[in-house]
């Protein structure tokens, strides 16, 4: 601290104040603290990287410059999801979850945080709706980690050495699910249906025994379609003895029967359709939620936010810190649960879309997806070469489209097609082998009929 | 339990905004639709020639629709603003007391920065060749920060500093099974490191030795260390600085003894703030370690999160790091997927890229001086907390002989001695006086009635003077009517929370319609 160091981000670098606070201190250098760290600990060197401060403007200036080389998805018709779906925004998500109020709150308790504290329990009140489920936990890393921290419950509840989990589950959920159970159990894929994709029932009850902990199914799968057989996987999960766990994608609640229907005891979603932006991934946010049964509530990996009484009659508080000592927060090692700082904006922003949109909205804007998967798939099954019945189920929003009697490589298709201002589905091909030449396109309200026409045409150029 | 109004009318400066904004529930209207989305193109609703919903299996066709409050877009916005009105955050204002969480100000350029089109529209999917411009700037802040940590190689997809250290676990596990050695079942951590270095690695089914701090040095202690130490130690997973602001006087021995017989070192930098610039993990031999962006590089805590946990490792941890690294090849940026050792994922995607921009935008504005001089401030800034909150009556702090970096562990057990007033009572009142309520202590609470506030590099010197008189203030009240502090609040929105009902799970409500099962006869009052 030489004195001279004076910055528009440290107030008390202003000279006279840092004198102030030495004499205050009774030191001349805050040297003299730092002599407090071992000298085999220090470094004295000088950093490698960019030395001089810059000013607001310049570090504007050069981050537009860079992040202007990205091609973003507004500027392009993209057909990507994949977990992470292109759904429209609405303003008011924005401008809330822009206010410095939530943006830079973090840990207050419930007297001070209040509506932190309400906003995520009324986001958990909402989403219990939708899954027709009592219990709803406080956000998450995101979808795939809820689904790894489910397993973790399930074998938390039953010590039982097996896992079983759909094969169309995406590789990196698969890969997430495998690390978060490394330490526990296996994981084992029941085989699909060839035909339809759907679970097959025999590979079920061959691969279910005494030794299964869970039983996780996706509604709607990653590969797009409804799993048709929730009820029936779900009672053959619990005849077993395991716990059957639904991992969903909450948008399609509005027009899905909810997994509380189906017996699921535990569900697990990702809420960024939620008005979350696709932002690279950084929009993702992960709820957990279970039946309302005090063994499964003591399981909950996360914050439970929780409504209570005050010592005033009628007052209603908000309290994050409902079953406090069952976190690693209190009892470490013994919870075998890590969730901290997660995505508690995003949570509430959620919040925010579904009390906008109301179940009317919600509906209207399934139908409109259904309206335009319905659209899109059957003129794409027009195109020579083109199957979208590799699997003969009912997709919601995104669906496998099988490119392998083009003899054309989905990579030089997507190739191709973003020449002409169209991002392709995504590439399956190296996910699923088996699948081989295939991409999983996605479709929402956002697509205009010129936007899905124009992929029509292109393709039809592309592939003649 | 009896409420007395009377202490309401007791003058602190402030008032809190009370807005008693009912559970959102109990507003709006019945039958308000909010036309957001479009309908489909009548062409395409045409195409389909029959309605759509019958295209669902009937299984799967729900039946009753999800009850959704009903509200008109006025008033959603009212009711979210009046809970962000309802809310303290570093922008609201005295955020000093929340330790281990380095409140400190998020540049508003930042913000902007991260929420272009440019990064909000773009998908994690999308070919390298046009989301150059990301990778480039994750490539950057990873080489940065592998300098200003003295690591070789960096991540940014945990979500959260909990998250990072369950990475570094991972790797941990891994890094020992590729040599064989899957006997190695122990982690050692210390009480005074954060939870997550005992929580993540039992998450992974490892042992977890927790070590305490010796109560006169603060530190864990030559001894100690050498006694947990064995062929079967997988790691130490350790915290520098001590949540105590306290720095390990042997932490470079603890590692060298680590070292020597086989095991890794993890250094969890939540702590970092103080130590910018004067020290880096790697140079005392860590083999991973991991940053909280949205700690000491300034990204916003975001309402607990969205944030960062940056993990950092050396080279030959670099083929464990999740999948996938981005690369340079000179000209290009890439995302390498092809990683055979890899852990994998911890979960989707690349990880919250708001935080990279920002932290990234945060160095570039102050500069490797800018940094260093920063982590000065926050230890100049404390130790000035630390004279002021001393002259408080019944004021005490924990290893009274050690100098204290980023932060200090104080305790009114003194206080509580002479008065009956609890540190929990304190952080109830001190919301009166209109600062945020404080970070007591992780667990275990090996300080009785344990304070610990961390003022980061960009509070004022306004703002620990009033910190400290706070204290000074609700000291004198313990002392003359402690029952005012233990009745608190008296000036929030809310009044005393009733504990039971959280601690019961048949008692507890995280939905509304939980709630409204558990206490059917319950009706909100209006303007409390």
């Amino acid at each position: 601290m030489n004195g001279e160091f004076v910055h528009r981000f440290l107030p008390n670098s202003a000279p006279e104040t840092k004198r102030r606070m030495l004499k205050e201190v009774g030191i001349e250098n805050i040297e003299e603290i730092y002599a407090e760290i071992p000298e085999n600990c220090r470094f004295h060197g000088k950093l490698n990287i960019p030395q001089e401060p810059t000013s607001e403007f310049a570090v504007s200036k050069y981050l537009r410059n860079v992040l202007g080389k990205n091609i973003s998805t507004d500027k392009m018709i993209s057909f990507l999801g994949a977990g992470c779906w292109n759904h429209y925004v609405p303003a008011i998500c924005d401008n809330i979850n822009s206010r410095s109020e939530f943006v830079t709150a973090y840990s207050g308790s419930e007297y001070v945080d209040i509506g932190r504290q309400q906003g995520l329990f009324e986001t958990a009140s909402m989403l219990g709706e939708l899954l027709d489920m009592d219990v709803v936990g406080a956000p998450v890393y995101d979808g795939y980690s809820a689904c790894g921290d489910a397993m973790l419950m399930a074998y938390r509840s039953n010590g039982r050495s097996q896992a079983l989990v759909p094969s169309t589950i995406s590789r990196d959920k698969l890969d997430t699910i495998k690390l978060y159970s490394s330490g526990w159990f296996d994981i084992i894929q029941v085989n699909a249906d060839p035909k339809t994709g759907q679970m097959d029932l025999e590979d079920l009850k061959l691969k279910i025994s005494d030794k299964t902990a869970a039983v996780l199914i996706e509604n709607p799968t990653y590969l797009g379609f409804i799993e048709e057989q929730g009820q029936i996987i779900g009672d053959i999960a619990h005849q077993a003895g395991a716990i059957f766990i639904t991992s969903v994608e909450p948008l399609s609640l509005g027009i899905l029967t909810p997994p509380g229907q189906y017996g699921a005891d535990i569900a697990v979603l990702d809420a960024q359709p939620l008005g979350m932006h696709q932002n690279f991934g950084g929009g993702q946010v992960g709820f957990i939620a279970c039946q309302d049964k005090p063994e499964m509530i003591n399981l909950m990996p996360c914050w439970l936010y929780s409504a209570t009484k005050t010592v005033v009659e009628g007052e209603l508080a908000y309290s994050w810190h409902a079953l406090y000592d069952r976190m690693f927060y209190v009892i470490r090692d013994e919870a075998q649960n890590f969730t901290g700082t997660s995505a508690g904006l995003w949570g509430i922003t959620a919040g925010i879309y579904l009390s906008l949109l109301g179940s009317y909205g919600l509906a209207q804007v399934d139908k409109t997806i259904l309206y335009n998967v319905n659209y899109i798939r059957k003129a794409l099954n027009s195109i020579s070469g083109i199957n979208i019945n590799r699997f003969a189920s009912t997709p919601f929003q995104e669906f496998v489209v099988d490119f392998n009697e083009t003899h054309r490589t989905v990579e030089e298709i997507n190739t191709a097609l973003s020449k002409k201002g169209i991002i392709g589905g995504k590439d399956l091909s190296k996910e699923f082998p088996y699948l081989e030449q295939s991409a999983l396109y996605c479709v929402t309200e956002i697509h205009t009929k010129d936007d899905l026409d124009k992929l029509v045409i292109a393709l039809k150029e592309v592939l003649a | 339990m009896s409420y007395n109004k009377e202490y309401e009318q007791i003058e602190t400066g402030y008032q809190a905004v009370r807005w008693h904004e009912p559970v959102i529930y109990n507003l709006g209207r019945h039958g308000i639709i909010n036309e957001i989305t479009p309908q489909a193109d009548p062409e395409i609703q045409a195409a389909a020639k029959y309605d759509v919903e019958n295209m669902i299996p009937e299984c799967m066709r729900r039946k009753k629709e999800p009850s959704l409050p009903e509200l008109s877009e006025p008033e959603v916005v009212r009711h979210y603003v009046r809970l962000s009105q309802n809310n303290f955050s570093y922008d609201s204002g005295n955020t000093v007391g929340l330790g281990t969480c380095t409140m400190k100000y998020s540049p508003k350029i930042n913000d902007q920065l991260a929420t272009l089109p440019e990064v909000y529209e773009l998908h994690p999917f999308q070919k390298d060749e046009q989301i150059q411009g990301i990778l480039q700037i994750m490539y950057e802040l990873r080489t940065w920060l592998a300098e200003i940590a003295g690591m070789d190689e960096f991540t940014f997809q945990a979500r959260g500093g909990a998250h990072g250290v369950f990475i570094n676990a991972a790797m941990i596990k891994a890094y020992h099974h590729s040599h064989g050695e899957d006997f190695r079942d122990e982690i050692i951590t210390s009480a005074v490191s954060h939870p997550a270095n005992g929580g993540c690695p039992a998450a992974l089914g490892y042992k977890v030795i927790t070590l305490y701090p010796d109560p006169v040095t603060g530190d864990i202690g030559i001894e100690q260390m050498k006694a947990a130490i064995s062929s079967h130690t997988a790691a130490m997973m350790m915290t520098a600085p001590y949540d105590t602001g306290v720095f390990d006087s042997h932490l470079k021995e603890y590692i060298d003894m680590v070292h020597e017989v086989g095991g890794l070192v993890s250094l969890d930098q939540a702590n970092f703030n103080g130590v910018i610039g004067h020290l880096r993990a790697g140079d005392l031999g860590a083999d991973m370690m991991h940053f909280n962006l949205h700690k000491t590089f300034s990204t916003p805590h975001g309402s607990v999160g969205p944030g960062t946990g940056a993990v950092g490792v050396k080279k030959p941890l670099i083929p464990f790091l999740p999948k996938p690294l981005v690369i340079f090849d000179g000209k290009e940026y890439h995302t390498d997927y092809n990683r055979p050792q890899s852990i994998g994922k911890v979960g989707n995607f690349m990880g919250n890229i708001g935080s990279v921009i920002r932290a990234y935008a945060w160095i570039k504005a102050l500069g490797a001086e800018g940094i260093t001089e920063a982590a000065s401030m926050a230890v100049l800034n404390n130790n000035y907390l630390i004279k002021k909150m001393l002259q408080v009556k019944g004021m005490g702090i924990a290893w009274a002989n050690r100098a204290k970096l980023q932060e200090a562990r104080f305790t009114v057990e003194e206080l509580f001695q002479n008065t009956g007033v609890t540190t929990f009572d304190i952080n109830r009142r001190v919301i009166d006086y209109g600062i945020i309520s404080y970070f007591e202590s992780h667990e275990p609470m090996i300080v009785p009635n344990p304070i610990t506030p961390e003022p980061s590099d960009s509070v004022t010197v306004d703002d620990l003077d009033r910190f400290a008189e706070v204290f000074d203030c609700i000291s004198k009240e313990a002392y003359s009517n402690p029952e005012i502090v233990k009745s608190a609040p008296h000036r929030c929105a809310l009044h005393k929370v009733l504990d039971g009902p959280l601690n019961d799970p048949k008692q507890l409500a995280t939905t509304w319609r939980a709630f409204l099962k558990r206490n059917p006869d319950f009706t909100q009052a209006k303007g409390i």
